[in-house]
């Protein structure tokens, strides 16, 4: 297959006057990339580019390269901020000269209007809740601005990465979707875009970028929504890279193209409520998180690109992550620890404890098929144990009402640059007032005293060896009583066209994906 | 004399009816199409918020519903945006983050232009094909050609789409495999008539079966009449015989198939853009309607209805005028 198709491209270029259509990619200092993604849509008010990957903007801070979790280095700020008091008060020095795309100067206004236009209700912003520990944000003078949060906050980092738009841009309050900054954005970072079309988008670098002039001089985005065609684009050498599921990916790749996979600590796993006196049983959470052949789901459904997940936390996060609290692959260790609590076989197979049978719902949104595929080994796997697991494919606004009497192949991992805003949503036990959090937040519905006080102990703390004690305590009482099943960390795979670039260095990736990500998420960092 | 004086009020008349009668089935086929929504199991929410549904706080969801106005009724929504549309206003797309009419101005051409030639190929192709096996029915041309258009018949567009690609563009390289242009080259000419090549042609493919069999059915049918069997005793020459008795008598079926194919050309264009990642409206219309995008979905609904209805009409009117034995009073 690989070996026709280049000898296809072959055949292509000889027929060159007609067909060798490659004028572009492979030039000295442009890129040629095709998306699954529509264009458009590039305001950071809307949600667009929140971990700083977007090329037309710059966020306070950025995330640097790194195989682990990547760490942060200041951006449009000039040091990393410092927490003043308990951490509920920051202040973060801004750079001074540096011009947006139209021209105009930035300064502590376009900080505070950018942030303040996120939590103004009438922009209707998609991560406004994100943001929701903000309380105030003010400009000290004009180099300086101060944020006041609602609660102490150590993981406020993250919340530095979001693009900053000039001020003038949303002077006017209105839905971020209608702003004209969707489809002509105005920022600081290292390109422009120059050109929107339906299906392409030109970015040109930015000569005067304060960062230093890109290396790569123009990015061509295609949008190419279908997989299958992304492929095959990239098989005629018609495209530099792209990003592609892992089978094909990995059938597409070979001769000049290879396979890239960034890791991520995007997770797939499932709740088991409380409520539901299977689900809920301790000894059917634990005997399910051993039952479950998290490697085997990882080779079937994801081809090899993915990393069991026994808790939220990933290796990824180093110090913060405990490797002890792990289930290993054991049956026969689940079986007796059903036994042991009395789930005894009845005589369909299926376990019964005082008449109750081993029995339950799981729920997975029906237009996911990576999630109906993980749901359906996860049921496989719980009845080989003698647990009957009925699956039932829904829409979210079907789910939601049995949250708490249902279990739900959910989804994390979308701000994974803090173990924090990775895992306290998950494993915090539910607020008092269930309207501050979301629906999902803890869909098992477990309350543990121990792992809310860590949790809380590391959000408070600014000392990160306590931070990572705290988060290592976390994971050891979730491992003896633990209130989910996870199942695997996804990797995004990529496939790249070889070239004489020195590219950027991996970075882990939060849920989304694309090529804004991938091994082009610090496209300006490339040289040669 | 004044048969024809007759048919020609005749079709005036029914013409002006049927346009009457465009209206109100818009306006039906729109109010429809709001109150359907209200209905639909789709969260236009999760669609506005995408991944970002699962962690949104449910007061935040109140403030976004009350915000983006998901909460009111599917009649109040209608009448907004009637309202709007009365003022010259198409509102945005929420799923596009665009004005509806820009999204419009740039998509609209590119898939009049995809359907435009796809349709014109498959009307020569059907004609000419169709003519010939319906004449020489029962040969090895007819018999060729029926049995690969009974094959096709059952291709759904997007399988020959991704064979096309697969053959023409990755195994032989003879033709770009998706898109306007070449990645990264600017619209010109030349360009996008190379890109046309394979969507047109996958397009047509899926079209030319249905066009295809049926003038071959009538032709063939039309060979055995009256008229052309008297024609033939009377040493008329076959080719006046094709031309001036049997073709004419045979378009009327055909046209009337062009007609009542046209929803089908709507759904083929949508899976071919898909595919060939062609920049026309009818990719658009699966993501507006995922994502209960109103503004947008209802000015693509009201267009097609509108298209089709117009397009049947005029069929209708071609039928009455090329075949002398429909009366237009229908």
């Amino acid at each position: 297959m690989r070996a026709r198709s280049l000898i296809a491209v072959g055949v292509a270029c000889a027929i060159a006057s007609t067909s060798c259509g490659v004028p572009e990619s492979g030039s000295t200092d442009s890129l040629v990339l095709a998306d699954a993604y529509e264009l458009g849509g590039y305001n950071p008010v809307a949600g667009y580019g929140a971990a700083g990957e977007a090329k037309v903007y710059d966020g306070l801070l950025r995330l640097t390269s790194s195989t682990g979790a990547p760490g942060f280095a200041p951006a449009l700020a000039t040091a990393l901020p410092a927490a003043e008091g308990d951490a509920t008060v920051w202040t973060v020095p801004l750079r001074p000269g540096v011009r947006f795309s139209d021209g105009s100067a930035f300064d502590a206004a376009d900080v505070v209007a950018t942030y303040r236009a996120i939590l103004d209700p009438a922009s209707a912003s998609e991560v406004r809740s994100s943001f929701a520990m903000i309380e105030r944000v003010e400009a000290v003078d004009p180099l300086s601005v101060r944020f006041t949060l609602r609660h102490p906050y150590a993981a406020f980092g993250t919340k530095l990465l979001i693009g900053i738009v000039p001020s003038e841009a949303v002077a006017t309050p209105g839905p971020a979707t209608e702003s004209p900054l969707n489809t002509a954005p105005i920022g600081t970072g290292p390109y422009r875009l120059t050109v929107l079309e339906p299906t392409r988008a030109v970015f040109e670098a930015n000569e005067s970028y304060w960062g230093g002039a890109p290396s790569v001089k123009r990015l061509t985005v295609l949008s190419v929504p279908d997989d299958n065609t992304r492929a095959q684009r990239m098989a005629a050498g018609e495209l530099d890279g792209t990003s592609l599921p892992p089978l094909l990916a990995a059938a597409t790749s070979g001769g000049r193209m290879s396979l890239q996979t960034n890791t991520s600590a995007d997770w797939r796993g499932v709740s088991m409520p409380e409520g539901d006196p299977v689900a809920g049983d301790s000894a059917v959470r634990l005997a399910l998180n051993y039952a479950v052949d998290r490697q085997g789901m990882i080779d079937n459904i994801l081809g090899g690109y993915g990393r069991p997940a026994y808790t939220p936390f990933a290796d990824v996060y180093g110090e913060s992550y405990d490797p002890t609290a792990f289930f290993g692959f054991d049956r026969a260790r689940a079986e007796q620890i059903l036994d042991g609590a009395r789930w005894l076989a009845g005589s369909d197979g299926v376990r019964v404890k005082d008449g109750v049978r081993a029995r339950f719902t799981v729920m997975y949104n029906s237009t996911d098929t990576l999630r109906r595929d993980l749901a359906l080994a996860f049921a496989s796997d719980a009845r080989r144990v003698g647990i009957e697991v009925d699956l039932a494919a829904l829409s979210w606004d079907r789910i939601e009402p049995r949250v708490a009497q249902a279990g739900i192949l959910l989804g994390g991992g979308s701000e994974p640059y803090d173990p924090d805003t990775q895992a306290y949503n998950t494993l915090h036990s539910p607020p008092p007032d269930p309207s501050t959090g979301s629906p999902y937040d803890n869909a098992s519905r477990h309350a543990d005293p121990t792992i809310d006080a860590q949790l809380e102990l590391a959000r408070r703390s600014t000392d990160p060896a306590v931070r990572a004690a705290a988060y290592r305590d976390v994971q050891r009482r979730y491992a003896q009583a633990p209130s989910h099943v996870f199942l695997v960390h996804l990797d995004h795979t990529y496939v790249v066209k070889d070239s004489s670039w020195t590219m950027s260095g991996p970075v882990l990736e939060p849920h989304a994906h694309g090529v804004t990500w991938g091994p082009w998420w610090s496209l300006q960092t490339w040289t040669r | 004399m004044g048969r024809s004086r007759f048919r020609g009020r005749g079709l005036r008349a029914m013409a002006g009816w049927r346009l009457v009668t465009v209206i109100p089935v818009l306006a039906a086929v729109s109010a429809a199409l709001f109150a359907a929504a209200a209905l639909s199991p789709f969260d236009p929410l999760v669609g506005y918020l995408g991944a970002r549904y699962e962690t949104t706080s449910v007061t935040d969801r109140a403030l976004l519903t009350d915000q983006l106005g998901l909460d009111a009724s599917w009649y109040q929504l209608y009448g907004r945006w009637i309202g709007a549309l009365f003022s010259g206003d198409l509102g945005d797309s929420r799923a596009f983050a665009q004005p509806v009419s820009t999204l419009l101005a740039q998509r609209l051409p590119w898939t009049i232009l995809l359907v435009a030639v796809a349709m014109g190929v498959a009307i020569a192709v059907a004609l000419g094909a169709g003519v010939w096996a319906g004449m020489h029915r029962g040969g090895l041309v007819d018999r060729l050609v029926t049995a690969s258009c009974v094959i096709m018949q059952g291709l759904p567009p997007f399988v020959v789409s991704l064979a096309a690609i697969a053959v023409f563009a990755v195994g032989l390289g003879w033709l770009p495999p998706a898109g306007l242009t070449d990645a990264g080259a600017e619209v010109g000419f030349g360009q996008v008539v190379r890109h046309l090549v394979l969507p047109a042609a996958a397009l047509a493919v899926s079209q030319v079966p249905w066009l295809l069999l049926a003038v071959r059915e009538s032709v063939s049918g039309n060979r055995g009449e009256d008229f052309v069997v008297g024609a033939a005793t009377r040493g008329i020459g076959t080719a006046t015989i094709t031309g001036s008795h049997i073709l004419p008598s045979s378009l009327a079926p055909f046209v009337t198939i062009l007609g009542a194919r046209l929803p089908e050309v709507v759904v083929g264009a949508v899976l071919v853009e898909e595919i060939f990642s062609w920049p026309g409206i009818a990719g658009a219309f699966v993501r507006s309607a995922k994502d209960l995008d109103m503004a947008l979905l209802a000015i693509l609904t009201v267009g097609t209805t509108c298209a089709v209805m117009l397009g049947s009409l005029l069929a209708d009117i071609a039928v009455a005028l090329l075949d002398p034995r429909v009366r237009a009073d229908g």
